[in-house]
C-alpha cells in the first residue's frame, strides 16, 4: 500500500462509488436487489424513511467492517461471516429503533430483521467490499443505501398521497375535493400496487437510459 | 388438527409469502425465467423452510424467549435473550443450508446437479428468514402449528414462482414496449397476480 500514491478522500472514483447508485446504477432499478423490504414498508412515508435510514447505516458499516477483515476471511465460509457481521449490526439498529421510535419499529415489525437478508447488503459485500479498501467501501455502502432510500421514498410518496391523501401523516388533499366526490384509492395501500408502482418507475428509468433495455 | 389445516391453507393462499409480503422477491425475479429452474428453486425453498422453521421454533421456545431458560434453573426465569434472535436464526439457516448442500452432494448427486446452484442462494432468501421471524412474532402454540405454517409458506412460494415462470415463458412471444421488457413487466404481472390472489382473503376452514 505504501508504494501507491495516496488518493484524495473524495477522488473521482470515490465520488462515483458514492453517487453512481443514486441514478444510473440504482440498486433497485438496475440490479433489482433488495426489493422485498422496498415494497413492504412503502405504504406510508414515515416508515419508509426510517427503513431507508436503517439500511443505509447497516450497508455502510457492514461494507466498512468486511472491507477491514477481507484478507482474513476464508472464502468457503465467507457467506456465514458476512451474515454474522450484518446480523450484529441489524441487532444494534433494531434496539435503537425500539428505544427511540417504538411506534414505527412496531409498524416495520419483521422487516427490520429482514435487513439481514436484504440482497443489496450481501450484493455490495460480495461485489465491492471484498475487493476494495475500507474508505471507498464505506462510500459505496452509503451510496447504495441512499439509492435504495430514494426509490423507497418515491414509491411511498405516491402510495401515501393517492392511497390515504396524506403526506408524512399530514392531510394534503383539501376537504373540498372530498366534498366534490374525490375518494382515496384504497388499492394503493394494498401490497400489489407497490409492485406495479415500482414496475412503472423501472419503465420510466429504462426509457431514459436506453442502454439498460433488454433485447 | 382443524387449526393446523386452517393455518396450512391460510399460509399458502391468503398470506402468500410473495403476494402478501414480498418475501424472496430477489430470487423470485432472477430465477423465474424458465419453469424448470423455477421448479428447482421452489422445491429447495419448501425443503429448507420445512427444516429451519421448526428448529428455530424450538430454539426460540427453549433458549431465546423471556423465561425460556427456566428449565435450566429457576433462577434464570427472568433472562430474556430475544435480542439475540436475529443472529441465532440466520446462523441456523446458513448452517442448515450448508449442511443440506453437503448431504445432498454426497448422497444424491443427481439431485445436487439440478438443485445445487440454488442452495447457496437460499441462505439469503428473505422468505426463509421471514418465515422464522413471523413464527417468532405470531408465537405459535406448539411445534405442529409452526411446521404447518412452514410447509404452507414454502408451498405458497413455490406456487408463486412456478406461475410466474410459466407466464414469463409465454411472454417471450408477446410484443411488450421495449423499456418495460424483462424486469418491468415482471413486477407489473406479479402485482396483477397479487390482486388475483386477494380473492382468497378471509377464507376460513
Amino acid at each position: 500500500m505504501s508504494t501507491k500514491e495516496k488518493e484524495p478522500l473524495f477522488s473521482a472514483k470515490n465520488m462515483n462509488a458514492l453517487l453512481g447508485p443514486l441514478g444510473r446504477n440504482n440498486p433497485i432499478l438496475v440490479q433489482v436487489l433488495g426489493i422485498c423490504s422496498a415494497l413492504a414498508v412503502t405504504a406510508k412515508l414515515k416508515p419508509a424513511f426510517v427503513m431507508a435510514l436503517s439500511v443505509t447505516v447497516v450497508t455502510a458499516f457492514a461494507n466498512l467492517l468486511i472491507s477491514l477483515m477481507r484478507r482474513g476471511i476464508p472464502s468457503r465460509i465467507r457467506i456465514i461471516v458476512q451474515l454474522v457481521v450484518v446480523a450484529a449490526l441489524v441487532i444494534l439498529v433494531d434496539q435503537v429503533l425500539k428505544a427511540f421510535v417504538y411506534d414505527i419499529s412496531k409498524q416495520l415489525s419483521v422487516f427490520v430483521g429482514l435487513i439481514i437478508t436484504n440482497c443489496i447488503i450481501m450484493g455490495r459485500l460480495e461485489a465491492f467490499a471484498m475487493g476494495n479498501r475500507p474508505w471507498p467501501s464505506f462510500l459505496d455502502g452509503i451510496g447504495n443505501g441512499l439509492g435504495y432510500g430514494l426509490i423507497l421514498l418515491v414509491v411511498a410518496f405516491f402510495r401515501e398521497l393517492l392511497g390515504s391523501g396524506t403526506l408524512w401523516g399530514y392531510p394534503v388533499v383539501p376537504q373540498w375535493c372530498y366534498d366534490h366526490g374525490y375518494a382515496n384509492n384504497g388499492l394503493m395501500i394494498l401490497p400489489p400496487m407497490a409492485l406495479i408502482t415500482v414496475g412503472i418507475i423501472i419503465w420510466i428509468h429504462r426509457s431514459r437510459n436506453k442502454d439498460l433495455q433488454e433485447k | 388438527m382443524e387449526n393446523i389445516l386452517n393455518l396450512f391453507v391460510k399460509s399458502i393462499f391468503v398470506e402468500n409469502m410473495v403476494f402478501a409480503f414480498f418475501f424472496g422477491m430477489c430470487s423470485y425475479i432472477a430465477v423465474s425465467k424458465t419453469v424448470k429452474t423455477a421448479m428447482g428453486l421452489g422445491l429447495a425453498v419448501i425443503f429448507v423452510m420445512t427444516v429451519t422453521v421448526p428448529v428455530n421454533y424450538l430454539l426460540n421456545e427453549y433458549v431465546l424467549e423471556r423465561g425460556a431458560l427456566s428449565w435450566v434453573s429457576p433462577s434464570m426465569a427472568e433472562v430474556d435473550l430475544s435480542f439475540l434472535s436475529f443472529i441465532v436464526f440466520i446462523a441456523v439457516i446458513a448452517s442448515i443450508v450448508q449442511l443440506v448442500e453437503m448431504i445432498v452432494e454426497k448422497f444424491a448427486p443427481g439431485l445436487y446437479s439440478s438443485l445445487g446452484i440454488f442452495l447457496p442462494l437460499i441462505a439469503v432468501n428473505c422468505a426463509i428468514m421471514g418465515g422464522s421471524l413471523f413464527m417468532q412474532e405470531r408465537a405459535y402454540a406448539h411445534i405442529g402449528e409452526a411446521t404447518a405454517f412452514a410447509v404452507g409458506s414454502g408451498i405458497g412460494w413455490w406456487l408463486a414462482i412456478i406461475g410466474m415462470a410459466a407466464i414469463r415463458e409465454k411472454l417471450t412471444y408477446s410484443n411488450i414496449p421495449k423499456p418495460l421488457k424483462g424486469v418491468g413487466i415482471t413486477f407489473i404481472i406479479t402485482g396483477l397476480m397479487g390482486i388475483a390472489f386477494m380473492i382468497f382473503l378471509g377464507i376460513q376452514l
